[in-house]
């Protein structure tokens, strides 16, 4: 199997503090790779290295065997025409409509006219079921529908790879199950990588062919998601039932009790 | 021995500061322009910076060119001296009242909607989906707005000029009476073009470049939390006046203190 | 639609700046372009201009017919060289007028006060680049002390 993306023995520290201490993971063409972990532990951090926005400490990522920590300016933004991010926000732009948001990539980097750019828009809206929303300003969609916005403007160039960082967050289930449709869909028809960062285990369970699960500054576990239930490590057992206690403390490091209530006195 | 690591840090930040500040002017404005694409976006953004800044502008010259015709006509009268009062009232305008009431209300206006504007775009991932659409945030947010800020703020220098005379000569002759003629032709003999009007003109663009310097910089450079925002835009206000102020010394000496 | 409308509002924008350094230019500063087109020079030499500075009005009994546009030491005889552009509506100022310098009230600006003379059979009226031979120079405020001081040593 290729690998779209190779990522190794990255090392990352942001302020002093270790983010990713000599990870590698390997994205595969064509699936959908889900990385999950809790909250707070720099999952999007890892979007953003692979996207070349941010510069690891040591270890390399390789896009197609290519390395992006290493890359020129003017190659890695050549690069970036071939991957696109749906962030948690939306980041749609809010001075446009949808339709000028969809618009703006193919408006940046193609020489397309108008009325093939008022096409593609149109299928791509179409392809997230938002055609009727054609016309309206960002900040009239709901919090479901303008991240089925930004993944159309995502899509319009057609892609490669398609980051998702967080995209059923906040969601109520209506629009969870269409968005695991839509990137189910987008995934078995466009033929393009996903990577998924999420920690919704199972809407994750349902799309990812592949998983990895971050913690503790490595990866804990990996597999697919039948090796990933069956998994022995008792980390990846309270992550995927969401035990409030375990591995993983359910009080942030702190001196003893005794010592805090009792005070000083004793 | 605290108070000078106390030092040393400051500056050391402040000297980091001015560094990135300086990568992104260059990189907005220096490398690689391209007009075609930067024409239209200054222009809307010439719409939200300075259109939009014109009515508090009119007002406040209106009212400063009316209150400096009251205040001047209670002082010159004493003398005789009311003819006079067109001169006062042009020269305080157009070296410095025009340039620096309109670059603090600028700096309060758009300034502050600037940071603001810049420091959400941040907070709601906008930037970093431009840089991912590799379409650069600095050419693309950055630069249109610096222009736009660099071109509006003398225009709106000289209509708030040009406004306060008006609103002297509304309050000093057709309220107080001093003659038409006089306040027009002593004016007209003691303006200068080069001197007072161009001067002023030349104040203005300055300032126009630090206040849209800070502003955008501001916005770029915050935290994305609410928090960051609203101390970046108020740093924006507060840094910006302080630098208009204190350029405005400087350049005055070199323009009219030196003969 | 909406980026047309930002469009016209900035044009307005542009058309008011002009209108505003126009006013200042034309109303505030003087610029007037047609002045030099509808002007004519005239020369004068004094011993001593004072404070005369460069555009400074020349006056016909209070009213203003033109402007000092250079000031310069004539090079043959070491004296101010004064050039006046008259306005073309008062043309008609004969050879013999004197020109002296005065001030306007006790502390004012010093102007050129124009004095027009007898227009007799014979006299020519002054035209471009004429020189005015008839000229009184400002008063100094020096001299006339001294003057004062030393007639009255006499007397």
């Amino acid at each position: 199997m290729e690998n779209l993306i190779e990522i190794s023995n990255l090392t990352f520290s942001r302020g002093g503090r270790i983010i990713y201490d000599d990870i590698s993971l390997q994205i595969q063409k064509g699936k959908t790779t889900a990385i999950m972990g809790p909250s707070g532990i720099g999952k999007t951090t890892m979007l953003r290295l692979m996207g070349g926005q941010l510069i690891p400490d040591k270890g390399d990522i390789k896009f197609k065997g290519e390395s992006i920590p290493n890359m020129r300016r003017n190659r890695l933004f050549e690069v970036r025409r071939q991957m696109s991010m749906l962030f948690q926000s939306g980041a749609l732009f809010t001075d446009m409509s949808v339709f000028d948001n969809i618009a703006f990539p193919l408006r940046e980097h193609t020489k397309l006219s108008e009325s093939i750019i008022h096409t593609i828009v149109l299928l791509k809206l179409q392809a997230v079921g938002l055609r009727g929303a054609a016309d309206l300003m960002p900040a009239e969609l709901s919090g479901g529908m303008a991240r089925r916005a930004a993944l159309a403007r995502a899509i319009a160039l057609d892609p490669e790879l398609i980051m998702y960082d967080e995209p059923f967050a906040g969601q109520d289930p209506i629009s969870m199950g269409v968005l695991v449709k839509l990137i189910k869909a987008l995934n078995d028809a466009l033929q393009l990588t996903s990577v998924v960062v999420t920690h919704d285990v199972n809407e994750v369970l349902t799309i990812a062919d592949y998983i990895y699960i971050l913690a503790e500054k490595r990866v804990i576990g990996s597999g697919t998601p039948e090796q990933i239930k069956n998994s022995d490590s008792p980390l990846v057992q309270q992550f995927l039932q969401g035990k409030a206690d375990g591995p993983v403390p359910f009080h942030y490091p702190a001196n003893s009790t005794a010592q805090a209530f009792l005070g000083s006195a004793s | 021995m605290k108070w000078f690591i106390n030092l040393g840090a400051n500056t050391l930040n402040r000297l980091e500061m001015f560094g990135r500040a300086t990568f992104m002017l260059f990189g907005a404005i220096v490398a690689k322009p391209q007009p075609l694409k930067m024409i239209p976006l200054t222009i809307k953004q010439i719409h939200v910076v300075g259109v939009q800044s014109l009515l508090i502008i009119v007002v406040s010259g209106l009212f400063i060119g009316m209150v400096m015709a009251l205040q001047g006509y209670t002082i010159l009268v004493d003398y005789g001296a009311e003819g006079s009062l067109g001169p006062m009232v042009a020269l305080s305008l157009l070296r410095e009242l025009g340039p620096v009431v309109t670059a603090l209300l600028f700096a309060g206006r758009a300034g502050s909607a600037l940071t603001a504007e810049i420091g959400l775009m941040k907070a709601t991932e906008q930037l970093s989906s431009l840089e991912m659409m590799a379409v650069d945030p600095l050419r693309r947010v950055i630069a249109p707005r610096l222009w736009a800020g660099i071109i509006s703020m003398p225009m709106l220098a000289l209509i708030f000029s040009a406004v306060g005379i008006l609103g002297g000569h509304l309050v000093g002759v057709d309220w107080l009476g001093v003659d038409s003629g006089s306040y027009w032709s002593i004016m007209q003999a003691t303006v200068d073009w080069n001197k007072d009007v161009v001067n002023g003109i030349i104040k203005s663009i300055v300032f126009a470049f630090v206040i849209t310097w800070i502003a955008t910089f501001k916005g770029y450079d915050s935290i994305p939390t609410s928090e960051g925002i609203s101390k970046a835009t108020t740093e924006t206000v507060v840094f910006s006046s302080l630098a208009v102020l204190g350029l405005d010394f400087i350049l005055t000496a070199l323009m009219f203190g030196i003969e | 639609m909406k980026s047309k409308k930002a469009e016209l509002l900035v044009g307005v924008f542009v058309a008011l700046t002009i209108a505003a350094g126009l006013m200042l230019a034309l109303n505030v500063a003087n610029q007037s372009m047609a002045s030099s087109e509808d002007s004519y020079i005239l020369y004068a030499k004094f011993d001593n201009i004072g404070g005369l500075k460069v555009r400074s009005a020349v006056k016909v009994g209070g009213v203003t017919v033109g402007r000092v546009d250079n000031i310069t030491l004539s090079n043959s005889d070491f004296t101010p060289l004064v050039t006046m552009s008259i306005s073309t509506e008062f043309n008609q100022f004969p050879e013999t007028s004197s020109v002296s310098i005065l001030t306007s009230g006790l502390l004012g600006e010093q102007y050129i006060g124009f004095q027009p003379g007898f227009a007799i059979d014979g006299v020519e009226n002054l035209a471009q680049g004429d020189y005015i031979e008839d000229t009184k120079s400002a008063l100094v405020l020096e001299d006339l002390i001294g003057q004062f001081l030393f007639s009255s040593n006499d007397g």
